[in-house]
């Protein structure tokens, strides 16, 4: 039995977070609950952020994995501010629809 | 010594505080005392420093304290200075020490007054705006003072604000004043664009090095002249100090005659070399307004029945004389004039005041009469102003009308006529005054008639604090001559004191004709002061002829009516056509840039949908356009 080693190349790493971010891009412009759109954005960053991490393992360098960090912690108080921002809406309003949120139409 | 003079003004600004602040917990009357203090020590500062002055030689009197620097801008530099000269310290001294009387004075009058404390704010106020006026080393300094004693002018005339003549009259003041100022204001833009300083050493420097053209010494000279005619009541502004007399007397005493209405006088004083310096039609304007104002005043003061509205316009008419002085040169003379005209009107508008006072606010003089038997020291002193104004030897307005008059016939014999009509009328509409106030028949039963609740009225004589002033203004109208007497040299101190400032700029009269007999002049001028009083009495008392007091005059010839209706038509319609071209052209620029912006915003505006998810899509198309545009560069 021959066993077939497959190695996974950086290349695959690439194109699973362009698929990842794909479909959080594809969910934001969808979708109309927030909470989704939200989850969504959350997806296209980790997608970015194993771009980093694959090029950065892959040029040898740290700053790849460094720059992670950051964002993870940036995306942690997004969701914060987020959260809060949505709950405020949900309790004012009976349903949560991002179309209905037009009030800043010009 | 001199580097004390800052004292002068700072305390009655310091006095102007705590009566803003204690005022009204000092009361009535602690709070005048201290106000009182105030210019008191301000005078005993000005003192010390006169005589330190005296004690120098003439070429060292002039001394710049500098203060601090008060405007730093590009090349306008202005520094917060004033100076101690001769003129500056002359003005000083008399506008503290008149200043001084008057507030001692004003305690009595304003007794019992609502806002006693306030009346005396302002009136601190006012003796440190005339003293940054008077010692001001610049134009701007000057101007500050000028704008502070109109600020207080307006305020103290419309003092008793809830009467509407009062607030009118107030406002009627500002709004003359501010025609001045206008002239002030561009003179001093004038005179920096072209000599880059306000200074007055640097622009009468200027004047004196003939680097400052006749063009624009004479466009100053008018200019600051425009400014003089409001501060000083001058044809055509002059139709305000008649209604300033709505304030109390205290202040017609001190502002409306004998310190802030001299502002004009004093300031072409200051700016003499300038005037020496312009075309000669510039002085012969001066002196042309100031003689006709003189005639113009006493023409009007004739038939005036108000007895402070008479001697608003004998204020008027005299100084008009200062001008018929500063216009022929005689610098010297118009200050002399103006220092005895302090002495002499401030004694007859404090005792008018007495009068008002003791009769119970009246001012018609046709309900007066008889008064000096109950008023016994306030008509003596009054007495010795109508003299004095009046222009009989030996009082000093004798003295420093006769020097006027003989510097106006040295240099137009035209307007020596003009002066001597002037001067005749001054001594009969005072003799007729005098005569309708405090002899004859007593009128002033009808009066307790009248207002009844009074039941037996009978006038009576102030409190002492108001009759002390009045004898020491008595005192010096007698004796304010003295300054200058006409015989030798040596007697005519006010000369060689002012000589510094003036001497160069003073149109010398040695060699006339006027000079060689000015004791015929004299003689003329005695005559015709002792002739308007003869006419006075033949005419008031013996009643020779029936009194001429036509109602033209009385109207002061319709010149506020005149102008009163030229405002209200022919005026308001070419201010609405001005409004019309502001609102129409100037504002419909600025709407039109304001309509177009917001159109072209209507427009684009629906680009902003609201809606969440289209600005996602837009972010996102942007982005790969983006990277199309990079990827597209990477190829070619």
């Amino acid at each position: 039995m021959i066993a077939v080693v497959v190695q996974p190349t950086p290349m695959w790493y690439l194109l699973l977070s362009a698929f990842l971010f794909a479909i959080g891009t594809f969910g934001v412009l969808v979708r109309r609950n927030p909470l989704v759109m939200f989850m969504c954005i959350e997806l296209m960053l980790n997608a970015v952020n194993l771009t980093f991490v694959t090029l950065g393992r892959e040029l040898g360098s740290i700053s790849g994995q460094t720059i992670v960090f950051f964002v993870l912690v940036v995306a942690a108080a997004e969701v914060v501010v987020g959260l809060s921002i949505i709950v405020a809406i949900m309790r004012r309003r009976a349903g949560v629809n991002a179309d209905d949120l037009a009030e800043l139409k010009g | 010594m001199v580097d004390l003079l800052w004292l002068a003004p700072a305390f009655p600004l310091l006095g102007a505080v705590i009566m803003l602040v204690f005022g009204r917990r000092l009361g009535d009357p602690r709070s005048g005392w201290l106000a009182t203090l105030a210019p008191t020590a301000s005078f005993i500062v000005v003192v010390a420093i006169f005589a330190d002055l005296l004690s120098k030689p003439a070429n060292e009197r002039d001394h710049v304290v500098n203060l601090f620097s008060w405007i730093g801008v590009g090349s306008l530099r202005v520094e917060m200075a004033i100076v101690a000269d001769p003129l500056s310290i002359t003005m000083a001294l008399f506008v503290t020490g008149i200043g001084a009387l008057i507030h001692l004075y004003a305690i009595g009058y304003m007794h019992g007054d609502p806002k006693y404390s306030k009346f005396f704010l302002y009136l601190n106020l006012f003796i440190f705006s005339m003293l940054m006026l008077v010692l001001g080393e610049n134009l701007l300094v000057t101007f500050l003072g000028w704008e502070g004693v109109g600020a207080c002018s307006y305020l103290l005339i419309s003092f008793w604000h809830t009467r509407n003549s009062a607030a009118v009259a107030g406002k009627k003041a500002f709004i003359a004043n501010r025609v001045g100022d206008f002239g002030v204001m561009i003179a001093m833009f004038l005179a920096f664009s072209t000599l880059g300083t306000l200074s007055y050493s640097g622009i009468n420097e200027a004047a004196h090095g003939g680097t400052l053209a006749p063009v624009t010494a004479t466009a100053i000279a008018l200019l600051l002249f425009l400014g003089a005619c409001g501060k000083s009541a001058q044809l055509p502004l002059y139709f305000w100090l008649p209604d300033a007399m709505e304030g109390p007397t205290p202040v017609s005493a001190l502002i409306h005659a004998a310190t802030m209405v001299t502002a004009g006088v004093f300031l072409m004083t200051r700016i003499a070399p300038v005037l020496a310096a312009s075309y000669h039609f510039a002085p012969m304007i001066i002196a042309v307004v100031g003689g006709v104002t003189a005639l113009f005043a006493a023409t009007i003061a004739v038939a005036q029945n108000d007895i402070k509205r008479v001697l608003a316009y004998s204020t008027v008419s005299q100084l008009g004389f200062m001008f018929m002085a500063v216009g022929s040169g005689a610098y010297v003379a118009a200050i002399f004039l103006m220092v005895t005209h302090a002495f002499f009107k401030a004694l007859l508008f404090l005792g008018s005041g007495s009068v008002i006072h003791g009769m119970n606010h009246e001012q018609d003089m046709r309900r007066m009469g008889n008064l000096r038997l109950l008023m016994p020291i306030t008509s003596l002193t009054f007495l010795v102003g109508w003299l004095a104004i009046a222009g009989v030897p030996p009082f000093a307005g004798f003295w420093s009308k006769d020097e006027v008059l003989l510097h106006v016939f040295a240099n137009n014999r035209a307007l020596y006529v003009v002066g001597l009509a002037a001067a005749l009328l001054t001594a009969y509409y005072m003799t007729r005054q005098v005569i309708m106030v405090f002899f004859g028949e007593a009128h002033w039963h009808d009066h307790s008639e009248e207002h009844g609740a009074h039941g037996d009225f009978v006038p009576h004589e102030s409190p002492r604090i108001m009759l002390v002033p009045l004898v020491l203004l008595a005192g010096l109208s007698v004796l304010g001559g003295a300054l200058q007497l006409p015989f030798t040299a040596h007697t005519e101190f006010l000369n060689r004191w002012l000589a510094p400032v003036v001497e160069e700029s003073q149109i010398s009269i040695a060699g006339t004709w006027a000079l060689d007999n000015k004791y015929l002049l004299m003689l003329v001028a005695t005559v015709v002061a002792l002739a308007g009083i003869a006419a006075a009495i033949a005419v008031y008392v013996k009643r020779v002829v029936r009194p001429l007091e036509p109602r033209v005059l009385e109207q002061a010839w319709y010149y506020d009516t005149t102008v009163s209706q030229v405002i209200a038509g022919p005026g308001v319609r070419a201010f609405n056509a001005i409004a019309w071209v502001d609102l129409h052209i100037i504002d419909g620029a600025v709407d039109g840039v304001a309509a177009l912006v917001r159109r072209s915003a209507g427009v684009t505006r629906r680009a902003q949908s609201g809606f969440v998810r289209t600005y996602a899509a837009v972010i996102g198309l942007g982005a790969v356009l983006l990277v199309a545009w990079f990827a597209w560069r990477s190829i070619t």
